[in-house]
């Protein structure tokens, strides 16, 4: 599996860890600038330690759906080109913000991502969408938000198992999540990500 | 879509230094159709090139942000604390004043009772002399009040879950608010340890208890909740520290992420059974 440029594997208090170079969220694991990508808090992070072909290859214009308080939004912004991070909660969108500030590439906003006509004049054509929205109707935003990918452009998506039935069994609601994802892309990889996060499916799908 | 704005880009008729115009149309405007927004606003001549472009948007996008948040905020949890403690208040000036009203009415009724079916009653009446009237239009004070207090309570019932979506799932509207109240925030109550919110509002109890010779409280303000107040004598103490430590991870949830979770209703509710079933053995 190949990192994208500007993701790296160094040694940060003494354990050896993914990493983007930026602006440090409060008091997160550096290293020479470089900041620790904790798979446990960022289900990306998780993609890329497990080794997934994510297809990311650094400087590529990402849209970023759910971007919560901009954990896993900033270490896309370390390496990406410009990153329209959305975010429907305001409260968590205060810690998005400060994290943006210091991006000069990073743009908040405040948008359903149930709803993209509502930043459709803002958002340009992208290389990649990041999707982790705790929704029910996962694979729905997905598909919505189709139109904002290039030709050949990816998805880079998990599914909440709970988001959408906390009483279902997972894989059933995965399953349904995949059949309704097809009728707009081409899944070209899929992964469970324990041990990092209990019941959430990674997803890897191409526009088609 | 109009011949101003032909495509419903953001920057449609902006001028470059105008932030809060630009703030505004990122959060007004609207698009089905994404474009090459970045091209497009160099090649009409908004702005000499992409990377004025971006900071532009930067600007924008974090103003507009920035302003949703800080409104949201304002309407959130202060005002919740206010609206509660507001309805207490109401509540116990209408107790006091309807007492005082029963007390006097009693001089001239002897129908006279101490409640809210008799406040209504007697503010309909014709008074019948200038002492009477005075009843009278105490009492319509006092319905009207009641009234209030109403109009708080279902303030309170709708606030309560914009503000704290699962506290308020697993606690109730007004408890949830309750708590929130005694806290003093939402923040400082995600904060707390458990059990220090199981025990919120039993600061008496507890000092007595600290100062020496009384028993530790078993529970503040969650007495509220029938988790607790239904569970068997014995095990009310465990209920209210389970209920307790599902309580503070759910204010945790809503301080830090704002997310609504399902799961943490059923988790309470088997936690709770487990312990009401203890009681049955």
């Amino acid at each position: 599996m190949t990192l994208p440029d500007g993701v790296e594997r160094r040694r940060i208090e003494g354990e050896s860890v993914l990493s983007t170079r930026g602006e440090p969220i409060s008091d997160e694991p550096t290293a020479d600038g470089w900041r620790r990508w904790d798979p446990h808090r960022s289900k990306l992070g998780a993609m890329l330690e497990l080794g997934m072909e994510t297809g990311l290859r650094g400087g590529e214009t990402a849209l970023y759906l759910g971007a919560a308080a901009g954990t896993t939004a900033s270490h896309v912004a370390d390496f990406a080109g410009p990153t329209y991070a959305v975010e429907f909660a305001p409260r968590p969108a205060r810690e998005l913000c400060t994290v943006a500030a210091s991006r000069p590439n990073l743009f908040v906003l405040l948008k359903d991502a149930r709803d993209p006509a509502s930043y459709g004049h803002v958002v340009e054509p992208v290389d990649v969408v990041v999707q982790d929205v705790a929704t029910r109707g996962q694979a729905r935003v997905a598909l919505e938000n189709r139109v904002f990918l290039r030709e050949e452009g990816r998805l880079l998506a998990v599914i909440k198992a709970r988001s959408e039935d906390v009483t279902a069994d997972p894989e059933q609601v995965f399953e349904e999540a995949l059949a309704e994802l097809r009728d707009g892309y081409e899944i070209i990889e899929t992964a469970r990500l324990e041990p990092y996060h209990d019941d959430h499916l990674a997803v890897i799908a191409q526009r088609r | 879509m109009n011949a101003r704005n032909p495509t419903g880009a953001w920057f449609e008729g902006l001028e470059p230094d105008d932030v809060d115009g630009a703030a505004e149309a990122v959060r007004d405007g609207r698009a089905t159709t994404p474009r090459e927004w970045a091209a497009e606003a160099v090649d009409a001549g908004v702005v000499p090139d992409e990377e004025a472009y971006y900071e532009w948007l930067h600007e924008a996008t974090l103003a507009a942000a920035t302003a949703a948040v800080a409104t949201y905020e304002r309407a959130d949890d202060q005002q919740l604390i206010h609206a509660i403690r507001a309805l207490d208040d109401c509540q116990r000036v209408v107790n006091e004043l309807t007492e005082r009203l029963g007390e006097w009415a009693g001089t001239h009724d002897p129908e006279a009772r101490v409640d809210t079916g008799y406040v209504r009653s007697l503010a309909e009446r014709d008074p019948e002399s200038p002492a009477e009237r005075r009843l009278v239009t105490f009492a319509g004070r006092i319905v009207a009040l009641e009234d209030e207090t109403r109009e708080l309570r279902a303030f309170v019932e709708r606030s309560a879950p914009e503000v704290a979506p699962n506290l308020s799932a697993l606690a109730g509207a007004e408890l949830a608010a309750r708590l929130i109240s005694l806290a003093g925030g939402l923040e400082p109550l995600a904060k707390k340890p458990s059990g220090t919110v199981q025990v919120l509002g039993a600061e008496q109890s507890l000092f007595a208890h600290l100062a020496g010779g009384a028993p530790s409280p078993k529970h503040g303000v969650i007495y509220l909740h029938e988790g607790v107040r239904r569970a068997p004598p014995d095990h009310r103490g465990s209920a209210a520290r389970a209920l307790a430590g599902k309580l503070s991870i759910a204010a945790r949830v809503d301080h830090y992420s704002g997310e609504r979770r399902p799961e943490l209703d059923q988790e309470l509710e088997r936690r709770l059974e487990r312990i009401h079933a203890r009681g049955r053995e």
